[in-house]
């Protein structure tokens, strides 16, 4: 492939040029080799180098930390892309995966909103909150509201995962249409559930953010991003970034490394934390698989891509306390699938105020929706510039609503498109929340067919949040630290 | 190790992943997740913290012969008999 072609520097979609071989520092074997440094990939990297295994983390963009990333643009703004918010199981996975000092800047946010011609409410995110609102504001009667609840948390991985979202919410508020947008919206947009998902996979993540309510770092995800670099390199694990993968080698059945920019790099298994499909029907190649398994992974859908748009508040200019996530929409009802609509009525604000980063005086406006990728996958350069700018200047005309002064107190706005995401982390169309429900088998089984061979990227969606992701990466950690156990002891039993 | 000393050494791991909880009391035949917050992560980690320590295995079907004190006990017995006991958060 020509690095020439794919690394360009200065337009919204660039990349840093490539200046020197970025594997010239690696060793030729490793106990494990990572592809891949999104949370889920850095935390099974940092758990089995503190196992004493020789790890290499090997990513293809020069920053580490997958869809948990930022930039930085010249009048000294920092863009967090998807930082707001995670649930409390956050600090203790920090604490117990990375480190004391990564857990205590987990702090709750103070404010979440929602504003649609449904209804107006401001809340904690928490059962109790939400339990009070159902009841006071929306009429539900209580033991319906905690039959939800309970109903949610008591579900389990083996439960039968045809009961759907929509069948649900029917179940226990029939009919209520806005009860309904309150309870998905928020998770559509934190893992990309839609009314046609299984239960389940809404309600593990939904639970798992009203125990508490809804967390973030303080300090950006830059902070955060470098502290875990820091702790990946105490645990002996060597990074190496800007690096593509251009396959995962199988000998006899066997996963033994990798070949990046032409170098065949050997260990003694590989994990994946790119796309399952990718993993797969790529990098791997389907040759190696049984026929069907290669075809339950074809059948894996992907889950909605996303939109964002950017505004940094020019320096000195300040956004007065409005809330930390705004849900809001100018939809009269609410229907799941459109809130990946093209033109779009509906999208979530995230204020960044300088309490994010403390010694920073400087203010953000961060604008996501959802979206299809193959909205803005199929459109001319031209037709794509235009639709950009129109895409800016709708969340400029919403967000008047709640800062009406936007226009003047902003110096730097730019969009990031499904196109964006795709070029930016490789992921298959562009997937922000990785795969559908069914995406979670083959993931967790790919050991079974490729000895050596582990994958820990976003699938069924319950493992598409930062939190999700993190624990993933450790439950495959597990698996991958056993088979290197058991490796090391054949090996020297045969002596 | 004794039966004792499993005992000790399934609080300490307990007390090392979740140092919120109180371990000292812990009752034998009772489910440790009905006695204190433990979600399946804390499961993962007791199973990753006795292979670090003690370097035993064990396999995912065997996990619910760990949900009591006892069944530690019962469970690891044979696999620690030669194992000497590591303390982390419970020593001084």
């Amino acid at each position: 492939m020509s690095d020439e072609r794919r690394y360009y520097r200065g337009s919204t979609d660039g990349k840093k040029p490539r200046t020197s071989d970025p594997l010239a520092k690696a060793r030729g074997e490793y106990d494990l080799i990572v592809i891949g440094s999104g949370l889920a990939g850095m935390t099974a990297a940092n758990v089995l180098g503190s196992l004493g295994h020789k790890v290499a983390l090997l990513e293809q963009h020069y920053n580490f930390g997958g869809m948990a990333t930022w930039f930085k643009r010249s009048g000294g703004h920092v863009f967090d892309v998807s930082l707001h918010g995670f649930p409390v199981g956050m600090v203790k996975t920090c604490r117990r995966y990375w480190s004391p000092e990564i857990a205590s800047r987990i702090v709750q946010l103070d404010g979440i909103r929602f504003d649609n011609p449904q209804f107006h409410l401001d809340t904690t995110f928490t059962r109790e909150d939400f339990t009070e609102k159902l009841v006071s504001q929306f009429g539900a009667e209580r033991s319906t509201v905690e039959g939800f609840f309970d109903y949610l948390r008591g579900l389990n991985y083996y439960d039968d995962p045809r009961d759907t979202v929509a069948d649900c919410f029917e179940r226990f508020f029939p009919g209520r249409n806005d009860i309904h947008r309150l309870l998905l919206e928020p998770i559509a947009y934190a893992n990309g559930s839609t009314m046609a998902d299984p239960a389940i996979a809404y309600g593990i993540v939904f639970s798992n953010f009203m125990s508490k309510g809804v967390y973030t770092f303080t300090g950006g995800t830059d902070w955060l991003v470098a502290k875990m670099k820091d702790e990946l390199r105490r645990n002996g694990v060597e990074l190496f970034n800007n690096v593509q993968v251009e396959r995962i080698t199988v000998e006899n059945g066997r996963a033994t490394g990798v070949v990046a920019h032409g170098r065949q790099l050997r260990a003694r298994a590989v994990l994946s934390n790119a796309n399952i499909k990718r993993t797969i029907l790529d990098l791997v190649g389907r040759e190696h698989f049984a026929p069907e398994f290669a075809r339950e992974v074809e059948a894996v859908r992907l889950n909605n891509s996303s939109t964002q748009v950017y505004i940094g508040i020019r320096e000195g200019c300040s956004v007065p306390w409005i809330t930390d996530l705004l849900f809001t929409s100018t939809r009269e009802q609410f229907d799941s699938p459109a809130l990946c609509d093209f033109r779009g009525q509906s999208r979530t604000f995230s204020f960044y105020y300088p309490k994010v980063r403390p010694g920073s005086e400087r203010f953000a406006i961060v604008s996501s929706t959802n979206a299809n990728f193959a909205d803005w996958a199929k459109l001319d350069d031209a037709t794509y510039v235009q639709e950009k700018a129109r895409l800016i200047e709708e969340t400029l005309r919403e967000l008047e609503r709640y800062v009406p002064n936007i226009r003047e107190i902003s110096d730097h706005i730019e969009a990031a498109t499904p196109r964006t995401f795709e070029f930016y982390t490789q992921h298959v169309q562009g997937a922000s929340f990785g795969t559908k429900w069914e995406g979670l088998r083959p993931s967790m089984e790919l050991s079974s067919h490729i000895e050596g061979l582990y994958h820990s990227g976003s699938v069924g969606i319950i493992m598409s949040g930062w939190l999700g992701a993190a624990n993933y990466g450790v439950i495959t950690a597990n698996k991958v630290d056993l088979f290197l156990r058991a490796a090391a002891q054949t090996a020297a039993g045969g002596r | 190790m004794t039966r004792d000393e499993i005992v000790i050494a399934i609080k300490d791991i307990i007390a090392t992943i979740a140092p919120d909880e109180e371990v000292s009391n812990l009752a034998m035949d009772v489910r440790l997740r009905d006695q204190i917050e433990l979600d399946s992560m804390d499961f993962l980690d007791i199973v990753m913290e006795l292979r670090k320590r003690y370097g035993v295995q064990v396999p995912e079907e065997d996990y619910m012969q760990l949900s009591t004190l006892q069944g530690c006990v019962d469970y690891l017995g044979p696999k620690l008999e030669s194992k000497s006991l590591v303390l982390t958060a419970l020593k001084g």
